[in-house]
């Protein structure tokens, strides 16, 4: 039996009292142990995050506050321990990595001094010894160059980078535990499986224990040697990773799995690809679009950057397209340039034989009912003002349809989007990330329109939720006979709803056909490294052979 | 989760600061009940010590202090809330349209509200008044037009962030105008940090309109309590109720609006406090 390097008694933590629940974690008890990876799982709100944190007392007290429990490590209860003596611990016995490098970077000092500073604080070692030491670190972490990167600011850097720079910092003084908060959740699906490989490998060379927050099962997967979930602050279920992913015994645990979007296609193309002309609902050719970088008010010449490059597409009446890619590669900017919202600055857009490229804002506005878009962030996307049923009927208003009329028709959409019509007359703080996304779904719907564009309309909610409102638009485009282009990082995700997919690199389409041929034999280079990142893809695989 | 009034009125600060304010409201809008006769009317002999025939005694020509200050309160209240109101029309009109448009028209209107933002406010004002010809009217205009630009900067801010909101882009799918979606959309999100700021500037507006009255540039049929200070400035050693009861009342008001405009913010962005 290995030994056990961090306990977490009976921890509670309460939460204030305006909060919809009294504790945030409720009376947990977890261990992990020497060498091993542990992954908590769970939705957002279950209290992952304020366990994780309340280890190394970083709750934001007094609002939230740890009210019983012990956490023990190396034989002392950290919660007992003075502020003096908690430091020590902190980044020397045990570091952690938060989720977003930019923001647990300072933007002000070289990587290379930030990590120096952690060695300072905790050691006695000579300037010489710690640089030694960080170039060390560096090479462990993969980075090129360490010599390079350690003379680099944090903006200097790509998303993945730093976060190899943030792990170095953590192991830079051989801790024994290493917190690690979704350290993967912002970054690429390609960066993710190079981090999540590296964090595997390094934990193994350094005989470090790993306690791992994520929300996604397939990152499980690829790297827990044990499973914790989570639900409303309590465990539900924990156990090896290969009990608790192949047989898992909580229903809670059950549904998240299921909820996992699978890698087999669901949408077989039906009679092939859109060949003829006349089926065609939007046609797009060769659009660009470049963006001058502003480098300041007095820097002399702009930088040119290409966003698209030259890309051209085509979605069939009543079809639906996903759009692939990492962030950068030009498919947000394409879904705008096509919405209206950009223009591009060469190319054609043709919807229906009108060519929409090039009009100005007053001269769109006809066209407008046609083509609507989902947006991404279902907390930003609803003006907090209104009432539900106003921003609904906005849209039909605006084009010409009487107030009441339009009220009515918010009314039958809610029911249509699963919401209670009773919602029309509330605000939108009062709804949960996927209602809010069901009712942006709702606008998009009320002016009846024959193309929708979502970008990227699910990565902000939880997987449970995501599942819900990937059926519910699948549902829909069927219903109101509507083409949709998908915008998504998430290959799992546009297998789900798309029968087609363009694969996106550097603003331009690298490889583009039905799902399941390009999930079968991916031809181009990119498309094969998407496919292999897909974090559990070897899991889903063992678990749609028994299920088939 | 305590509501917005909770919070507002909970805070000792502010419900004192709030007494306070509806006291010189109520006197100011009672005035002529309270006393009758006009500030300027010369009622007994000079300089009678307070708590005498008079509340707070007489100044340097016989006059009432008391009507004075009552009077002085209708005047000060009234020129710093409609040059305030002026001020943040003017504002937030500059500022939004600079922000929703953005490019040469935000570059061009911003220039010209950093112009006015250079030329120092006070000497600025006085030159204005000292143009136009002092009268309530000019008053107003002078305290409007020193004032506007850190509105126009705190609501031009407000737009810019708000406009790339995906609420606002939803709008523009949805084939509204650009002055629908200022007005519905974005304006009304801009609100709380305006109202903070023009409640700030009451206070500031009180300050000006008293000191122009003090170096008598004042509206000249008009009591205010900057011209009462000015007038008892001269008899300070002999008199000192003459300067120190409008002072008091000045400091005291223009206090009680900076911790009612702070209690506001307090209330309408919680979180900030307790960082």
């Amino acid at each position: 039996m290995s030994e056990v390097v961090l306990t977490i008694e009976n921890l509670s933590v309460a939460l204030p009292s305006w909060a919809d629940r009294a504790f945030a974690v409720d009376g947990v008890s977890l261990e992990v142990l020497h060498k091993e990876i542990l992954c908590v799982v769970g939705e957002s709100g279950s209290g992952k995050s304020m366990m994780a944190k309340s280890v190394l007392r970083l709750l934001p007290e007094p609002h939230v506050r740890v009210v019983s429990g012990r956490i023990v490590y190396g034989g002392k209860d950290l919660l007992a321990l003075l502020p003096s003596d908690i430091r020590a611990v902190r980044g020397g016995r045990i570091a952690m990595i938060f989720q977003e490098p930019m923001g647990a970077l300072n933007a002000l000092m070289t990587v290379g001094r930030q990590t120096d500073e952690v060695i300072e604080v905790h050691t006695r070692m000579r300037p010489a010894e710690r640089r030694k030491r960080i170039v060390e670190v560096f090479g462990d972490v993969r980075l090129p160059e360490p010599e390079r990167i350690l003379a680099s600011y944090p903006h200097e850097l790509s998303g993945g980078q730093r976060q190899r720079v943030m792990i170095a910092m953590a192991l830079a003084l051989e801790p024994a535990l290493i917190i690690a908060d979704e350290p993967t959740t912002a970054l690429d699906v390609t960066t993710q499986a190079q981090i999540l490989r590296l964090l595997k490998e390094l934990q193994g060379r350094h005989g470090t224990a790993i306690l791992f927050i994520t929300h996604d099962f397939g990152v499980v997967a690829e790297i827990a040697d044990r499973v914790a979930v989570m639900r409303q602050g309590k465990l539900v279920e924990h156990g090896p990773v290969s009990h608790v992913l192949r047989r898992p015994q909580h229903e809670y645990t059950r549904a998240l799995i299921a909820a996992v979007p699978s890698l087999t296609p669901r949408h077989v193309a039906r009679n092939g690809l859109v060949q003829s002309a006349e089926r065609s609902l939007l046609s797009v050719s060769g659009v660009e679009k470049t963006y001058a970088s502003r480098g300041g008010r007095f820097a002399l010449g702009r930088r040119p950057v290409p966003a698209v490059a030259g890309v051209s597409l085509e979605i069939g009446k009543g079809r639906s397209l996903a759009l692939v890619g990492e962030s950068g590669s030009g498919k947000s900017t394409l879904a705008r340039c096509i919405v209206g919202l950009e223009r591009s600055d060469r190319g054609s857009i043709v919807l229906e034989g009108i060519d929409l490229a090039g009009l100005s804002r007053a001269k769109m506005r006809p066209y407008r009912k046609a083509l609507q878009m989902i947006f991404q962030d279902p907390f930003a996307s609803l003006n907090p003002r209104w009432r539900v049923a106003d921003i609904i009927a906005r849209g039909p208003i605006v084009n010409g349809t009487p107030r009441r009329t339009a009220l009515d028709q918010a009314a039958e959409l809610l029911h249509l989007v699963g919401l209670d019509p009773k919602a029309a007359n509330r605000y939108p703080h009062e709804f949960s990330g996927g209602q809010r996304q069901r009712i942006g779904i709702a606008r998009a719907l009320a002016v009846k329109p024959k193309l929708i564009i979502a970008d990227e309309p699910v990565s902000a909610l939880d997987v449970s939720v995501q599942k819900q409102v990937l059926d519910l638009l699948d549902e829909l485009r069927t219903a109101f006979d509507l083409s949709m282009l998908f915008i998504t990082h998430d290959l799992r995700v546009a297998a789900h709803v798309c029968e087609e997919i363009a694969v996106m690199k550097d603003g331009v389409i690298v490889e583009r056909g039905p799902t399941s041929d390009i999930f079968a034999e991916p031809q181009h280079q990119y498309t094969k490294a998407l496919l292999a990142s897909v974090p559990g893809r070897d899991w889903q695989q063992q678990i749609s052979a028994t299920r088939n | 989760m305590q509501g917005f009034w909770g919070r507002f009125i909970g805070n000792p600060r502010v419900a004192l600061s709030l007494a306070w304010l509806a006291f010189i409201v109520g006197v100011a809008a009672a005035a002529p009940l309270l006393a009758p006769t006009s500030p300027f009317a010369i009622v007994s002999k000079p300089f009678s010590p307070p708590f005498g025939d008079f509340l707070l005694g007489t100044d340097s020509l016989g006059r009432s202090l008391l009507a004075g200050l009552v009077h002085g309160a209708r005047t000060s209240l009234l020129i710093a809330i409609i040059a305030t109101l002026a001020a943040v029309a003017f504002g937030t009109l500059v500022g939004s349209i600079a922000g929703f448009y953005g490019g040469i028209v935000d570059d061009v209107l911003m220039r010209i509200s950093e112009f006015f933002q250079t030329i120092p406010s006070f000497i600025f004002a006085i030159v204005l008044v000292a143009i136009l010809a002092p009268s309530a009217e000019s008053l107003v205009i002078a305290i409007a037009t020193v004032s506007w630009p850190p509105i126009a900067r705190v609501v031009r801010g407000e737009v810019l962030t708000i406009k790339a909101r995906e609420f606002v882009q939803a709008a523009v799918v949805a084939g509204q105008r650009d002055m629908a979606i200022l007005m519905g959309q974005v304006l009304p999100n801009a609100l709380s940090p305006l109202i903070v700021t023009g409640s700030l500037l009451v206070a500031n507006a009180i300050l000006i309109e008293s000191a122009l009255s003090f170096l008598g540039l004042g509206a000249p049929d008009l009591m205010s309590w900057g011209f009462q200070i000015g007038a008892g400035r001269a008899f300070l050693r002999d008199a000192w109720w003459l300067v120190t009861v409008p002072g008091v009342a000045i400091l005291l008001t223009v206090l009680a609006i900076n911790l009612v405009g702070e209690g506001l913010n307090d209330a309408l962005n919680p979180r900030l406090r307790d960082q």
